[in-house]
């Protein structure tokens, strides 16, 4: 991101240093308005995204300096306080951990299971386009819903799910302590990983399909020629070129899953305590009560965005001349 | 779309065509199967916001009566002025997106300019970056504006997180348009905006409209800067109001629900016009 910023603020300073010269002569003039040419079409976006994207990271640095009473008065600067009071926090050792183990619990999860998916909707089989329309339900849906209506279906008295676990003898009796899985962390912080998996296979299992597509099927025809195995093909052929696809889901799946609020936010609140909190459920509480610490806490996670981006830009090559 | 029709398993073109073999049948039975547990949490939706008030304590899968009127009443809760905030905020995200994307995906296909790639990596970092990282910044900037309760922020927000989408869609179809056909339209004195107006944006229609439709969804749907940016559930958006349902002293699950489906059902339809160009526009900045 700083380096993205600074290459952006050289760009313009560049055509900033261009203007005085403008006030020479008629070909100058005409060269200066060529140079601004880009900047009537592009202009826009970019103004667009000062704005909206990067106004709020200078907003959130500032706020993570800034003492800030509970109603929102500020009371002057923190030096580096925010930062000592949260890592201060007895929750935060914990919830840093949580956020780690549900980070990569989720991705992995949702690789593990979108590459056998991927591979079945390959398939030519009647009704193909039907259920694939079925498969992105959850991703058209807002994560919010989702995460109410499972709520609902764990509900302790008459949520589908106990009533179905209970008809199966794993739920002893509805309306118990059993059935009540969001009210413990554990088995609350399970059924939510369950969820954010869930979520997040439509738009992997698409990636990985599209990669599988962009195989070529003379390769196969000649593992069939040489006799390999299924299996010996899908691992020394299938799974080896669609490395490219696969890389781009898990680091987006990583970004997404990391940033993942609404499904804890609406299916336990973080609590009981912050006994099922990420650090971005925690910073949103943390908001309530103390903006300023929210804003520490808001700079770590950003931290953290920043080193899969870079991760991201680099396992994907970008390079300046394609794009 | 076109997804559907390349490369079929080799494994499979080789059985001659005639009974549908074991193999296909279980890869069917299984596929339908996948296909049912991934709309079963809607049809759950859908269920409950059709059950009776005096059977939403019941413990079986179906109701014995559906109440239809649930709906009606869903409506006197107020939701309708709901529907207008979050239609008010995603239509304008939309509008504003493809005023800003087009002339620049349109001008980053065509012209090598100075701080092209610059442009490009800034709008691939933005994509990158998602507003719950940014929610705190975002409500200081929004809050010291004097902006909460107003559609015109998350607007702003949601069109800027989503630019991405729209440029890269926008960029592909606009590069893969040959230039010759908008150079006759050049020569003929029609100046540059003319000639995309014109000639360049009729044939990207289908980038047009997927762009169209994705940022409608990812406004419709977003939660948390229009939950940190609205203090007023009267006037909230949709996905704000329905969340403040919860965890009041008794749920009204069935109006609940019934909310939820009027969010959810219609942008799944949506979702599905353009569901085989998505991928694309997701992971265009990154695979080669």
């Amino acid at each position: 991101m700083q380096e993205t910023t600074t290459t952006a603020a050289r760009a313009e300073t560049r055509g900033r240093a261009r203007r005085p010269a403008a006030l020479g002569g008629q070909t100058v003039t005409r060269r200066l308005g060529r140079g601004l040419v880009p900047l009537a079409w592009i202009g826009p976006a970019i103004a667009l995204i000062l704005f909206a994207v990067i106004w709020p990271v200078y907003e959130m640095f500032r706020t993570s300096l800034q003492n800030i009473s509970p109603i929102g008065i500020v009371l002057g600067s923190n030096g580096t306080r925010n930062y000592s009071t949260l890592f201060a926090e007895p929750d935060f050792g914990q919830v840093v951990v949580r956020t780690v183990i549900w980070t990569l619990v989720v991705v992995a999860g949702t690789i593990a299971i979108s590459l056998p998916l991927a591979q079945l909707f390959n398939q030519r089989f009647p009704g193909r386009r039907l259920t694939r329309w079925a498969l992105i339900a959850p991703w058209a849906a807002s994560v919010l819903m989702t995460a109410i209506v499972f709520r609902w279906m764990l509900d302790p008295n008459s949520g589908v799910i106990n009533v179905l676990l209970h008809q199966l003898g794993i739920v002893g009796s509805l309306n118990s302590a059993t059935a009540d899985w969001l009210g413990r962390p554990d088995s609350a912080m399970v059924w939510m990983m369950a969820v954010a998996i869930f979520v997040s296979l439509p738009f992997t299992t698409y990636t990985l399909l599209a990669g599988l597509q962009s195989i070529p099927g003379d390769v196969y025809e000649a593992a069939r020629v040489d006799g390999a195995s299924p299996l010996g093909t899908y691992a020394r052929i299938t799974l080896p070129l669609l490395r490219p696809a696969a890389l781009v889901a898990t680091l987006i799946n990583l970004m997404n899953v990391f940033n993942s609020f609404p499904i804890i936010y609406v299916m336990t609140r973080g609590g009981p305590g912050y006994k099922t909190s990420t650090t971005t459920v925690f910073m949103y509480i943390l908001k309530q009560s103390n903006i300023g610490e929210a804003g520490a806490m808001a700079v770590v996670n950003f931290g953290i965005v920043i080193v899969i981006v870079l991760g991201f830009l680099r396992v994907s090559g970008w390079k300046s001349e394609r794009a | 779309m076109s997804a559907l029709t390349v490369n079929p398993p080799t494994t499979l073109t080789h059985a001659p065509r005639r009974m549908p073999s074991l193999r296909t049948a279980i890869v069917t039975v299984v596929a339908y199967l996948v296909a049912v547990i991934f709309i079963l949490p809607y049809l759950e939706m859908v269920v409950t916001a059709l059950r009776p008030q005096r059977e939403l304590l019941d413990r079986d899968y179906l109701p014995h009566h559906f109440a239809w009127s649930n709906f009606v009443s869903l409506w006197s809760t107020g939701l309708g002025r709901n529907l207008e905030t979050s239609l008010e905020i995603a239509g304008g995200a939309t509008i504003l997106v493809l005023l800003v994307a087009i002339p620049a995906a349109y001008y980053a296909a065509r012209r090598r300019f100075r701080g092209r790639t610059a442009f490009l990596l800034l709008v691939l970092v933005t994509q990158m970056f998602q507003p719950t990282a940014l929610v705190v910044g975002i409500y200081r900037q929004f809050n010291d504006l004097n902006m909460i309760n107003s559609i015109w922020p998350l607007m702003l927000v949601n069109a800027g997180f989503n630019l991405a989408f729209a440029v890269w869609i926008l960029n592909a179809y606009f590069a893969s348009i040959p230039a010759e056909l908008e150079e006759a339209a050049l020569v003929d004195g029609t100046n540059r905006v003319g000639a995309m107006l014109r000639v360049v944006l009729p044939l990207a229609w289908p980038g047009v409209v997927t762009a169209l439709i994705f940022t409608f969804i990812a406004a419709w749907n977003e939660f948390i800067v229009a939950l940190t940016l609205w203090s007023n559930n009267a006037t909230a958006p949709l996905t704000v109001a329905l969340n403040g349902y919860i965890g009041q002293y008794q749920v009204d699950w069935q109006h609940l629900l019934g909310g939820s489906v009027v969010a959810t059902i219609p942008v799944i339809v949506l979702f599905a016009l353009i569901e085989g160009k998505v991928v694309g526009g997701l992971t265009a900045g990154s695979i080669k």
